[in-house]
């Protein structure tokens, strides 16, 4: 296979999904698709395994916990224990329910923010970062289709037209 | 695909809109040159802003006995101010977050202006208590690090600090909460601007966004994670708010119901605030397609049902402070003490603005009536920061020592600190309404064909 790739520009999110679906019986293989909007059930019919940010979010959710947990055991408890108010610090389990609001916003803290930072970093988006979608229209109202190609496209020029495909472009 | 929508449902997106229509009407505030009100509206508050900065500075400079606290009341406008303002953020929250959760799709008219709202007011309540530290420099102090006096911790067990964390958590997830919903939008402007300036702020702020279907997967995954985060998180923060002044032992302060009544009023004044932005944002940005009167009767609808349970929290703090039998408490912010004493105007000027007024909420021609609405939300933010005064004013002049009762009189730095920071709140705004993009665009492509309304009259007309 020449390392060539076709690109499909389609204006209607619906059109775009019946052409993916095309492709995929046709046992084509689809690079790289740009939409401007999330497009509800593309990622199922191109056969996107479903992300795990969610499970990282989670974990990171534990560590956040933990962390409050240590943190203010270490500092009310262990490091220095204040008389306060008449309301000692003898033990982790005595204070434990002041401590529920802080362990609370610290799961969220840590679950909010090195999930976003886990987004950032796997689709690859930071200042200074090039944008690369290859159509500025893309982040308009059309759809792009990247697909890997060999040297006869024609099969495939024709399925895409078929399914409605507004242009057809083939960038070595 | 299915795009079905119940026909009943009223259209979110109004008039004959396709994808490239809504890419043009939400950038063409930010293309656009700004209009002479629009100056006229800036220079206002920028000078309400800088005249707050000039009493902030006096009160660094000079200490805060140039406010008008005394002994007694030791608590008064910033506390007010602090507590109006955060509760003034729930309502961004609440829509990006809650709203998400429960799939309505009303929200991505207006979440994007909410949410902006929600970090804007937060900017404003934090600045409040940092001033009333006296010494703002030692204002780091708050954090847990060991300090150069000996590794003296901060104490887990203050609700203060609980404040601390909260308000900062809240603030910052808010933050990232926006900014990542803000991305693809970044990038439909990038992708359109033709000036190289314009160009280029927008390739650094849409951190390279391109719109690859794994980055939507993502996206939306991280924005329902997020909104799940969100929202117990918007619960939390007034909570904690709340606490600070029901774990005390002062009466009127010391209740147990203030944590649902304090989340219940901070969604019911910041829904007000939403409701003041937007009715004034759709007509000068010229998005009534896209912020309809379904929106604005939507949140006319959780301000009746906030405003309900705030009411009735009125009638139990009242009837409480009744049936306890206590002397002191027939003097707390919702007594007969109150409603008849020297803070008798108040009183009533918080039971006529947050429960009587929004009663006339109940009725379809006036909540779905756009002038009305307006006036009903400058009314709500009135009465909610004079709930908040009542709690705190009301509450300290009158204790356990009746010797030591007296009244508060705010100094002009007091209320010109109170304009400096509305000043500041609309400087941000407004320029948040020229640069950003007002409307989730994106999002609200992905309901154009279930919601529009040429679309829903299409699929109507064929199956006839």
């Amino acid at each position: 296979m020449s390392n060539k790739t076709l690109q499909a520009i389609f204006d209607d999110d619906d059109v775009l999904l019946s052409a993916v679906k095309d492709l995929r019986a046709a046992e084509y293989h689809i690079e790289e698709i740009f939409t401007p909007f999330p497009v509800h059930g593309l990622e199922k019919a191109v056969g996107l395994p479903n992300t795990r940010i969610a499970i990282m979010a989670f974990i990171y959710g534990v560590i956040g916990f933990s962390f409050a947990v240590w943190m203010m055991n270490y500092m009310m408890i262990a490091d220095w224990p204040q008389n306060i108010g008449g309301k000692p610090s003898f033990s982790f389990a005595e204070n434990m329910p002041a401590f529920v609001p802080i362990m609370f916003e610290l799961t969220v803290f840590f679950a909010a923010h090195l999930m976003v930072i886990t987004f950032y970093m796997r689709s690859k988006l930071w200042p200074f970062k090039n944008a690369e979608n290859p159509d500025p229209r893309t982040t308009d109202d059309h759809f792009m289709i990247e697909i890997a190609v060999s040297d006869d496209v024609n099969a495939l020029e024709d399925l895409l037209k078929k399914a409605g495909a507004k242009e057809i472009k083939i960038k070595a | 695909m299915s795009h079905y929508e119940a026909s009943i449902r009223e259209p979110l997106i109004n008039g004959n809109k396709s994808y490239h229509d809504i890419t043009v009407d939400v950038a063409a505030p930010v293309e656009g040159k700004a209009n002479k009100k629009w100056w006229i509206a800036f220079t206002i508050a920028l000078v309400a802003f800088l005249y707050g900065i000039g009493c902030i500075a006096y009160t660094i400079g000079t200490g805060i006995g140039v406010w008008g606290l005394n002994n007694r009341v030791n608590w008064a406008w910033d506390i007010t101010n602090f507590v109006w303002w955060v509760g003034i953020g729930h309502a961004g929250t609440l829509i990006s977050a809650v709203l998400l959760l429960f799939r309505q799709k009303w929200r991505m008219g207006i979440n994007r202006s909410a949410e902006a709202m929600t970090i804007f007011a937060v900017f404003q309540a934090g600045l409040f208590p940092i001033i009333h530290m006296g010494r703002v420099w030692n204002a780091f102090y708050v954090l847990p690090l060991p300090n150069a006096l000996g590794s003296l911790w901060v104490n887990f067990n203050s609700p203060l600090l609980w404040d601390v964390f909260a308000i900062s958590t809240y603030l910052s997830v808010s933050l990232v909460f926006w900014y990542t919903g803000l991305l693809p939008d970044f990038a439909m402007l990038r992708d359109r601007a033709v000036r190289p300036f314009q160009k280029k702020i927008y390739s650094l702020l849409s951190f390279g966004w391109s719109g690859r279907l794994k980055d939507w997967q993502r996206f939306e995954e991280v924005s329902l994670v997020l909104a799940g985060l969100a929202t117990p998180l918007v619960l939390s923060v007034h909570t904690i708010v709340s606490m600070d002044f029901a774990t005390s032992v002062i009466p009127g302060w010391h209740s147990t119901i203030f944590p649902p009544y304090f989340v219940a009023g901070a969604i019911f004044s910041g829904f007000a605030m939403v409701q003041t932005l937007l009715i004034i944002m759709r007509k000068v940005s010229n998005l009534e397609a896209y912020i309809t009167r379904v929106h604005i009767e939507n949140m006319n609808k959780v301000i009746l049902l906030t405003g309900g349970i705030v009411s009735v929290a009125y009638i139990t703090e009242f009837f409480l402070a009744w049936y306890s039998g206590s002397s002191y408490e027939d003097y707390i912010y919702l007594s007969i003490g109150a409603a008849t004493g020297p803070y008798w105007w108040a009183f009533w000027a918080l039971i006529i603005c947050n429960f009587i007024i929004p009663q006339s909420l109940w009725f379809k021609k006036l909540r779905t009536n756009y002038v009305w609405s307006f006036f009903i939300s400058i009314v709500i933010n009135i009465g909610m920061w004079f709930e908040r005064f009542d709690i705190i004013v009301i509450g300290l002049s009158r204790g356990h020592l009746p010797s030591s009762w007296t009244m508060f009189s705010p100094t002009f730095v007091d209320v010109g600190i109170f304009i400096g920071t509305i000043g500041f709140f609309f400087v941000l705004f407004l320029l948040y309404a020229r640069t950003f993009p007002v409307i989730a665009q994106a999002e609200l492509k992905s309901i154009l064909k279930s919601s529009g309304e040429n679309y829903k009259k299409l699929r109507e007309n064929n199956h006839e």
